[in-house]
């Protein structure tokens, strides 16, 4: 029985320590993403860059490509023709409805990275957009690690620095303040700031992916709302009504 | 009943069911006829609040379960199905998580009116005894309803909950698989958990909530004075400070019903997750039995009974300890002697036992959500004992006390927590737990020595004969 005990607390004791370093526990500055989820070009852009650089390892499984379509602007066949990459048993590409799952399974996954790459649909809700922001852009060379590539914000983190085609190479470097920061090295395609409107196109999609009504449920809640102010006013005036003979 | 002209047969049909069935002897008895004082306030609207939420959580939860699969495989996907892929499911969802959250919201103003008012004293006893238990009931409901969306969050904060019978001595390690149907959390404690939520514990609480009315409506409201109206009645027998409910309490409970669910509205539509408090981030992470999260704290709402818990160091200890403080509101009606009912009268000592209480209940609630360091440990420590002298204070202002007996009492309180201060003394939280001893001290030397010396503050006035509007 105290072992028992024992096992208790220490689940009860999870509730008390201090975390240790993990993936949300970052504590350092976070970037502003400042996305607009109402910005299509943005959404498609972001779309453009997720299914293209993320999706062959990370999954959004809770949504489904026509969703997507409908919801960013695309036609169907657009969507069909350009992002769907994942086939059915058949062979045959899945439907414009399915789940947008991915091709890599969860053995090569953990083999390959040491941690099965985590599904991305709602990661924004978890983490927050500015910390998925800052995650992307804060990857720097370390030769120390497997994949050659480390990251300030998520220490250790399994993932390759999958985009330093577009962004380039930084590295760690210690300025005269003592200060670490992350330097340039390398360039990529992209200039910084457009590097910047890339990872902000994708940290933009993924927040849209995390909650695809955002924008429909304040659209509607502000006709609530108003009707619930004719609603309250009516009533008011009702009870005055019924209650001008109570002394 | 029949002879009575206000229950004449007014058509046919109603005459006809009336002959089989006591409709209007039910509408006049329960809204009609049902005469309330007429000085209800703002307080008095929480009641027929909690009914409307009821009601919001039943309906919301009854779509839910049309879509829901209680599952460990397939639950945590239902739930982001019906966000993602059922007509309306986003709004049904946040509805009932919005609706969790506001129901205690509006429970907790309605038992800070009934300790305001004194509505828990004869003849009302027994209304505030089903009331705790309505309570009780919607504790185990909402701590049930948290582990169906089978997240991070449910997986965990269900792990340490259903834990805490472990510590119980002898028969704990049993309870807990009992209470599991296995050996760690799993499909079969998901499905049980589903089963209690959607019909074992709704139909409980209906049950709970008939009986609390049918109380309520057998003796009669209470009201801000405190007076009991049936004492003056006109010659019909008519309370004279009584007004039917209907329609005059459902006109004013309309208004109320409109600025509540403008406020529901808002949170529902704009801020959903209530800033990590209503819906947790780490609860968007599908459960994951050999993941621990950094931090596990419980919902809002259970967070103040948390505090307790962390606040006492043995493990079964705290367990009792936060047992006890839901236990102990049971014993209110006969721990409070005093037969001044409303606040409004009672004197300066016991308005400030009131208001510290809510105090120490609102902190303690803050502290659980925090990181125990030894600084929220140590305050957790002197609200909970906050908590628990309000109690003992509820007695210890039932009357006047002699200036000697204020003393000792104040001495022996105050001794025995200074005792287990002297034992528990580490040179290293010295300064800590000197200040903060301070805290309990002197919210017990305001409400019993400085009484017995300034009189004025442990007097209560005088109640008037009938209600002030």
């Amino acid at each position: 029985m105290k072992t028992l005990i024992a096992t208790t607390f220490l689940a009860a004791a999870a509730l008390f320590t201090v975390p240790a370093a993990s993936a949300a526990g970052y504590d350092g500055d976070l970037e502003k993403a400042n996305i607009d989820v109402t910005n299509e070009a943005s959404l498609q852009r972001g779309a453009n860059l997720f299914m293209n650089y993320c999706m062959g390892c990370h999954s959004t499984e809770y949504m489904r490509y026509n969703r997507v379509a409908r919801d960013i602007g695309l036609t169907e066949q657009h969507m069909e023709e350009n992002f769907i990459f994942i086939t059915d048993e058949a062979g045959d590409p899945v439907g414009v409805g399915s789940l947008m799952k991915n091709a890599m399974s969860d053995d090569y996954g953990e083999e390959a990275f040491g941690v099965v790459p985590p599904d991305l649909t709602m990661t924004t809700r978890i983490h927050g957009e500015d910390w998925v922001y800052t995650f992307l852009k804060s990857f720097y060379v370390d030769e120390s690690r497997p994949l050659g590539a480390n990251n300030t914000v998520f220490s250790n983190v399994g993932m390759p620095h999958v985009l330093w085609e577009l962004q380039g190479w930084q590295e760690k470097v210690v300025d005269e303040d003592g200060n670490e920061r992350l330097e340039l090295v390398r360039s990529g395609s992209m200039t910084p700031s457009e590097y910047d409107r890339a990872v902000r196109d994708i940290v933009t999609y993924l927040s849209y992916m995390g909650e695809p009504m955002q924008l429909d449920r304040q659209r509607i809640g502000l006709y609530v709302l108003i009707f619930l102010g004719i609603f309250t006013i009516l009533a008011y005036f009702l009870k005055k009504e019924y209650w001008k003979d109570v002394h | 009943m029949a002879s009575n002209p206000d229950t004449k047969i007014q058509g046919g049909l109603l005459g006809w069911v009336d002959a089989r069935f006591p409709l209007s002897q039910m509408w006049n008895e329960h809204l009609a006829q049902y005469y309330a004082p007429k000085n209800f306030n703002f307080w008095y609207f929480f009641g027929s609040l909690a009914l409307l939420v009821l009601v919001i959580q039943i309906v919301s939860g009854i779509f839910l379960t049309m879509f829901y699969k209680p599952d460990a495989e397939l639950a945590f996907a239902s739930v982001e199905y019906i966000m993602r892929d059922v007509e309306w499911g986003w709004l049904i969802r946040y509805m009932h998580s919005t609706g969790a959250s506001m129901f205690f919201v509006v429970v907790y103003l309605h038992m800070f009116r009934a300790l305001l008012y004194g509505s828990y004293k004869k003849p009302r006893e027994l209304i505030w005894i089903f009331g705790v238990l309505i309570y009780l009931v919607l504790m185990a409901e909402a701590f049930a309803g948290y582990l169906l969306p089978w997240g991070q969050m449910s997986y965990w904060g269900a792990q340490v909950i259903v834990n805490l019978f472990q510590t119980i001595p002898y028969i704990g390690p049993d309870l807990v698989t009992w209470i599991r149907g296995d050996f760690l959390l799993s499909d079969a404690t998901l499905n049980r958990f589903f089963a209690l939520h959607v019909i074992a514990l709704p139909l409980v609480l209906i049950m709970l909530v008939a009986a609390h009315i049918i109380a309520l409506h057998e003796v009669g409201s209470n009201n801000p004075d405190g007076i009991n109206i049936k004492e003056n009645k006109d010659e019909n027998g008519i309370p004279k400070d009584g007004i039917p409910f209907h329609p005059y309490y459902s006109v004013k409970d309309l208004v109320g019903v409109g600025v509540f669910l403008m406020v529901f509205a808002v949170i529902m539509f704009f801020f959903p997750t209530g800033g990590g408090l209503f819906l947790k981030p780490d609860n968007m992470i599908p459960a994951d039995p050999l993941v621990t999260p950094d931090l596990i704290p419980p919902v809002w709402y259970f967070t103040s009974m948390y505090s307790v818990l962390r606040s006492v160091p043995d493990p079964f200890l705290g367990v009792v300890a936060m047992g006890l403080a839901v236990v102990m509101l049971f014993f209110i009606p006969w721990l409070d002697r005093n037969p001044v009912l409303s606040m409004r009268y009672r004197s300066f000592a016991a308005k400030f036992n009131l208001a510290v209480f809510v105090v120490a209940f609102v902190i303690l609630g803050w502290l659980g959500l925090q990181q125990a360091t030894t600084e929220v440990s140590e305050m957790s420590l002197r609200f909970s004992t906050v908590y628990f002298a309000f109690f003992f204070l509820l007695w210890f202002l039932s009357k006047e006390r002699s200036a000697v007996f204020s003393l000792i009492a104040f001495a022996v309180v105050v001794g025995i927590y200074t005792i287990y201060d002297i034992l528990r003394f580490d040179p290293s939280d010295a300064s800590l737990i000197m200040w903060s001893w301070l805290i309990p001290t002197v919210y017990l030397f305001v409400t019993m020595v400085a009484p017995a010396f300034a009189r004025g503050l442990g007097r209560d006035r005088a109640v008037p004969e009938r209600v002030t509007s």
